[in-house]
């Protein structure tokens, strides 16, 4: 009973924390873009003279979104029209659940792990549903009745499959590194030191890896650089066909996939909740200081690292986006299948061989 | 300018265009990126630092943002922007349009629209009865003000906001374009005539 009462507590908490952040990051984008091109951004929304900064704009949006004409097209496919943006926005929000944002927290003879759910497979668990998102841009293209929507969801299609494979590959060797897909366990292994001083994090372990892992990534969540499935002025994509709350969802389930992105690099690449030399009893540090924490202050200092760097990656892929220009399909399929698969392929090799010599 | 000999004129397409060949450091793209997103993130930080000082009340004469925040903060607008127009007066406070007709003649959308009429005092000769601009038709080309022998009409309001919520109230009349005249910045309201037509 205390059981299920604490996974219904978490999946809750995590829920909320994700849509809310979700909501925040819609405004992040739009100051933080404004910020870099010498903007102010958007500042009207206002509740009775009140306007902080622009944060009443994502509810305004929100607002908007639920006003207008829920349309679906006169011979398109209305149940998977419908059907459509909720597969792209499930998947997006289900990958957080293999994610551990904080170690395990004791109360009393309680222990409770900070993760939903602690799969073995977790680390599949996140590719599967990573791949699931393929068939709501699909089907959302197929179901609008429209050649150009169908286009959309074709390139759409294509360049997330591509990247599927990139995606996977690159993360092989982190796999040959930590031996695991279970993520808790990667984690924990992330908190080890190298030769004494250097945390393990996967990016030190495995540079290359993350440098073929983001472009990958930022190519399934069809963002710029590669945003041609959406291409919102010129060359129209799968969504064209969608107004109201369902293109909401559409736009929603981006800024969640931002977020759980960003959970996923801090996770596999970054400590997720480790923070440099801070242990369950507390910091000791490699020059041979020693400074004890309680419990529960440990714990959240590691939740507020993860967020910390949460936030930092949504801000890197902000600034990713608003930087560069969009590439031409192309170049986009030639990246992929030319520069970054051969590349994947001689990490896993090279990957092998140090761990063949080291053992 | 250089001079350009029409005569001999060689365009060389090939050459005009110049394709600039990617070398590996661009080819292997993260370093370009880097560079990039070092330029971005420079005026983030940048900008940041001055809106995180304006919250403490610090260095108020740095904007940061080059933008306009527009009903509050209106654009400087140059003393000779062709604005709304706006009928001159004579001292008297009546019209100084002696309805002559030029603007309305010359006027390339045919928007302005003059009644003539005998003007009461004798040494007058004319002066409209009603005069008429559809500013929806208005293209701002400012050939009345060109063609006007009196001054009568300016284009000097430094009025830029016309729009309405309907639309017969776009025509304006001679009462409107005599009396609300005043934009920021403009000249006052019976500005003597230029000096050449005193
Ligand atoms: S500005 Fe040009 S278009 Fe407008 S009223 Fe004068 S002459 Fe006509
Ligand atoms: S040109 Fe001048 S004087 Fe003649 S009708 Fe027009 S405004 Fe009046």
């Amino acid at each position: 009973m205390l059981q299920t009462a604490i996974i219904l507590a978490k999946i809750w908490g995590v829920l909320l924390t994700l849509v809310s952040l979700a909501a925040i990051m819609t405004w992040v984008e739009r100051k933080q873009s404004a910020v870099m091109q010498d903007r102010l951004g958007a500042n009207r929304a206002d509740v009775l003279g009140l306007r902080i900064i622009g944060l009443f704009q994502p509810m305004a949006d929100g607002l908007k979104m639920f006003f207008k004409e829920d349309f679906v097209p006169a011979r398109g496919d209305k149940f998977l029209h419908t059907l459509a943006p909720m597969i792209a926005f499930f998947p997006a929000l289900l990958t957080f659940a293999v994610i551990p944002f904080g170690d395990v927290l004791r109360i009393g003879t309680l222990e409770i792990p900070l993760q939903i759910a602690n799969l073995n497979i977790g680390y599949l668990f996140i590719l599967a549903f990573g791949g699931l998102t393929i068939y709501g841009t699909v089907l959302a293209g197929w179901s609008s009745n429209n050649k150009y929507s169908l286009l959309g969801g074709l390139r759409a299609g294509a360049q997330m499959i591509s990247y599927e494979v990139v995606l996977g590959l690159s993360l092989v060797g982190l796999i040959m590194v930590f031996g695991t897909l279970q993520l808790d366990i990667m984690v924990k292994k992330q908190g080890e030191l190298l030769f004494g001083f250097l945390p393990a994090w996967g990016i030190f372990l495995q540079p290359l890896g993350f440098l073929l892992f983001l472009p990958s990534a930022i190519a399934e969540t069809k963002r710029v650089p590669f945003d041609l499935p959406e291409g919102e002025s010129e060359i129209i994509g799968y969504y064209t066909e969608y107004s109201g709350m369902r293109f909401g969802l559409f736009y929603f389930a981006e800024f969640i996939e931002i977020i759980v992105l960003s959970a996923i690099m801090a996770t596999l690449f970054f400590g997720g909740y480790q923070i440099p030399w801070l242990y369950a009893e507390g910091f000791q540090f490699p020059w041979g200081w020693e400074w004890n924490l309680p419990h529960l202050l440990v714990v959240i200092l590691q939740i507020g690292s993860f967020f910390a760097k949460i936030a930092f990656f949504c801000w890197l892929q902000v600034l990713i986006r608003w930087t560069l220009p969009r590439f031409r399909y192309d170049q986009l399929m030639r990246l992929c299948w030319v520069n970054i698969l051969p590349l994947a392929v001689l990490n896993i090799v090279l990957t092998g061989l140090v761990l063949m010599i080291l053992n | 300018m250089a001079n350009i000999d029409y005569n001999n004129l060689k365009t060389n397409y090939e050459t005009s265009v110049q394709k600039v060949e990617m070398g590996l450091w661009e080819k292997i793209y993260y370093p370009e990126v880097i560079r990039g997103l070092l330029l971005t993130t420079g005026h983030f930080v940048r900008n940041m630092t001055v809106h995180i000082a304006h919250v403490f009340g610090l260095a108020r004469n740095k904007r940061g943002a080059v933008t306009y925040q527009y009903p509050e903060e209106r654009r400087p607008i140059h003393r000779r922007y062709r604005g709304r127009h706006r009928l001159m007066k004579k001292p008297d406070g009546s019209e100084r349009c002696t309805a002559c007709m030029l603007c309305e003649t010359i006027c390339p959308t045919q928007c302005i629209s003059i009644i003539p009429q005998e003007h009461p005092d004798p040494a007058v000769e004319k002066h409209p009865a009603s005069y008429e601009i559809d500013i929806l038709r208005c293209c701002f080309c400012g050939y009345c003000v060109e063609a006007c022998p009196c001054d009568a009409i300016r284009m000097d309001t430094q009025k830029v906001e016309i729009a309405n919520w309907d639309r017969t109230r776009m025509v304006y009349d001679k009462e409107y374009l005599m009396t609300d005249i005043t934009g920021p910045g403009a000249p006052p309201e019976n500005d003597p005539p230029l000096w050449w037509l005193q």
